[in-house]
């Protein structure tokens, strides 16, 4: 999922006893589906938790356009190259959506962008991976959005009303998203053995990485109970996790991809996958800022931002000479 | 070119040039998704590569259909060297900053919406049919990047010089538009398509009217870099360009994506 | 000093003759801009026809607190509702 390992503000759940009248109130009001607005009377930790997720949800988006940017240029037909980069802009508008659901709990998007361009807020493990081959793209699409869509159709539910109807929005446009990525893996699959190999490629190196995306097992975390009592979690990342599983291996063998897990069988009992655990060693590695490609993607978002910082100047400027010119003319009017 | 021009040979050869325009400079545009200024430039940015990439397809499509060998809008895109693309200079030349950018955008755009308005009322229906529904969307990329340029222009010291700048350096592309050839000829003949040195009154008012309004000067100089329209001299940056464009095309032949 | 563009609130008609509708926000320079880039955000799948932009700080908006007063007297007026009245089937559509 785009947000990750998200702290929660706040020592845990308070029970009913130790709340004030305003937390009651509040949290009866969530518990009965209310949808929280930003005037609204909120806990600190409330706000401070959302920030954090939602903020970082939206960099995942902004950072997220350079994999799949990385190919735009060398998409191999003129439609794949509209697609992809209809798609790659679509994760600009989701991380300008998630932006300014932020912006609603008193924080503005430059402050949050200075956050992550220093490294205090993070985005989503994932995009600190490289793409190598075309396949990629059908990966992309597929694995990652497909594990982001599990986190996202819920949060349509989520209790803050604009964090809500961002998401709305977002799973909305994102469904073209993972079959415009099975799409290019079908047509791998289908095609000479080099495409196969490309796909069988992709496939290797994104599986793990896109399991990691759920973040590790929180059953046992008092955060992400507060986050769940809070309704800005709706499923624990085991319970994603293993969906996700069980959605894509049937999509896998359709494919005739192997997954590159000698674990993953029906458990006839469960009913589920069972699958390995991915390397969690590496997935703190890539948090810390060990990835592939944690580096290049942090500075091609410094880059971007210091790069542009006189083009948002000058029209700023521009606006503001056209104002004061527009006022002396009404002044002179008079 | 040896000989008479056919009709034919010339309508495919001006079609390339529509469409080597809107493939190049699409391709140019694409390269900022992700990198652009502030978030709604990358999104207004992407929508304008887009509306070149499909018209791209269609002016490559028809110019594959009228040359009559089967060649697809891909194949032309995808499997031509540079001698054979017939694209402006203008739009094969570097992004280098967002005002560079901008500059080479409206320059384009300026001469873009001028032209399709008169293919408007082309003799070749699927020419007029194509310049129709293409030049609503030039008419909106040309008020933007107008704007922009006007906004920079006027903007801060800093982004009045950088305009200033690209402006300078890309004037020297213009006068490629309007000089005629045989081919441009042919279309005039044939009531497909103006005279190129008709446009330049137009041009130099619309032109003029934006950059008085950005308080760039406009450079004296009339020189003009010729060579992408006839395919005669690119500029060195089209290789590199193609190099990315086709490499998975080139490196998997007859593969299907 | 603070150069960030400033937030606008974006409203939208469709194509169906409803109301204008909020949509999202986005940051510009000016009312013109902000025009602009909602066309290119919010419209990119044909969403609309017509588009009201609103700087976000010059929106007045009810207070929550004042809920109770603002909305409640109207939920005890259920006659303002037509499902309110029981009217025979015999009499055909009203």
């Amino acid at each position: 999922m785009y947000a990750q390992m998200i702290k929660t503000a706040g020592t845990g759940v308070k029970s009913p006893e130790e709340m004030t009248d305003q937390e009651r109130a509040f949290q009866a009001r969530i518990d009965a589906d209310e949808k929280i607005e930003p005037k609204d009377w909120m806990p600190d930790d409330y706000r401070a938790t959302l920030i954090r997720q939602i903020g970082q949800h939206a960099h995942s988006e902004i950072v997220g356009q350079l994999p799949e940017g990385n190919w735009i240029t060398r998409a191999p037909t003129l439609e794949r190259k509209a697609i992809l980069l209809a798609k790659v802009q679509d994760e600009a508008g989701h991380g300008l959506y998630l932006y300014c659901a932020a912006e609603t709990l008193g924080i503005s998007r430059d402050e949050l962008t200075e956050d992550l361009l220093s490294g205090k807020m993070k985005y989503s493990s994932i995009f600190n991976y490289p793409t190598l081959n075309w396949a990629d793209m059908g990966a992309v699409g597929w694995l990652v959005d497909g594990a982001a869509i599990m986190n996202q159709v819920p949060l349509q539910r989520t209790s803050f009303g604009p964090y809500s109807r961002a998401m709305v929005r977002i799973c909305k446009e994102e469904s073209f998203h993972q079959r415009q990525g099975y799409d290019i893996m079908m047509k791998m699959c289908q095609g000479t053995e080099e495409q196969k190999q490309m796909a069988q490629d992709a496939m290797n190196r994104t599986w793990f990485p896109a399991l990691m995306m759920f973040g590790p097992s929180d059953k046992d975390s008092v955060h992400s109970t507060q986050s769940m009592a809070w309704k800005i979690k709706i499923n624990t990342n085991d319970e994603l996790r293993q969906k996700f599983v069980d959605q894509t291996v049937p999509q896998a063998e359709y494919l005739g991809l192997t997954i590159p897990d000698e674990n993953v069988k029906l458990n006839k009992k469960t009913g589920h996958y069972d699958y390995s655990e991915p390397d969690w060693s590496e997935f703190f590695e890539v948090i810390k800022g060990n990835g592939p490609c944690n580096t290049e993607r942090l500075n091609a978002r410094n880059k971007a931002w210091d790069d542009g910082k006189w083009v948002r100047d000058g029209l700023l400027a521009h606006a503001r000479k056209k104002a004061a010119r527009k006022a002396s003319a009404k002044t002179a009017a008079e | 070119m040896a000989d008479k021009l056919n009709k034919n040979d010339a309508l495919f050869q001006f079609l390339l040039r529509l469409g080597d325009n809107t493939l190049v400079l699409g391709h140019r545009v694409s390269e900022w998704c992700g990198h652009s200024p502030v978030l709604e430039e990358d999104i207004a940015l992407a929508n304008t590569a887009l509306d070149m990439i499909g018209q791209t397809q269609f002016w490559l499509g028809l110019a594959g259909e009228v040359e009559g060998k089967g060649r697809t809008a891909d194949n032309l895109a995808f499997l031509r060297d540079v001698w054979d693309f017939r694209n402006l200079l203008l739009v094969e030349q570097p992004n280098g900053d967002f005002g560079q950018t901008m500059m080479r955008q409206f320059l384009f755009d300026a001469w873009h919406s001028i032209m399709l308005g008169r293919l408007m009322k082309s003799s070749d229906q699927r020419i007029a049919d194509i310049a129709e529904k293409a030049s609503k969307e030039v008419a909106y990329h040309l008020e933007r990047s107008a704007d922009t340029v006007a906004g920079l222009g006027d903007g801060t010291e800093e982004s009045h010089a950088k305009m200033q700048t690209a402006l300078d350096l890309l004037w020297p592309y213009i006068g490629e538009m309007f000089v005629g050839d045989e081919v441009d000829a042919e279309m005039v003949k044939a009531g497909v398509a103006p005279d190129p040195a008709s446009l330049r009154d137009e041009y130099d008012a619309l032109v003029g009217r934006v950059l008085a309004d950005a308080t760039l000067t406009t450079p004296d100089s009339k020189f003009a870099h010729k060579g992408g329209k006839t395919g005669m001299r690119h500029s060195e940056h089209l290789g590199h360009i193609l190099t990315q464009m086709q490499w998975l095309q080139r490196a998997y032949p007859g593969a299907t994506w | 000093m603070k150069n960030e563009w400033p937030l606008w609130e974006v409203f939208i008609r469709g194509q169906h003759g409803m109301s204008h509708r909020h949509v999202g926000s986005l940051h510009a320079p000016d009312a013109e801009m902000a025009i602009k880039n909602a066309r290119d955000v919010y419209t990119r799948r044909n969403e609309g026809v017509s588009i009201w932009v609103v700087e976000a700080a010059h929106i007045a908006a009810s207070s929550p607190s004042d809920k109770g007063p603002l909305y409640e007297p109207s939920n005890s007026k259920v006659y303002r509702h037509p499902t309110f009245f029981d009217i025979p089937e015999d009499v055909g559509a009203m």
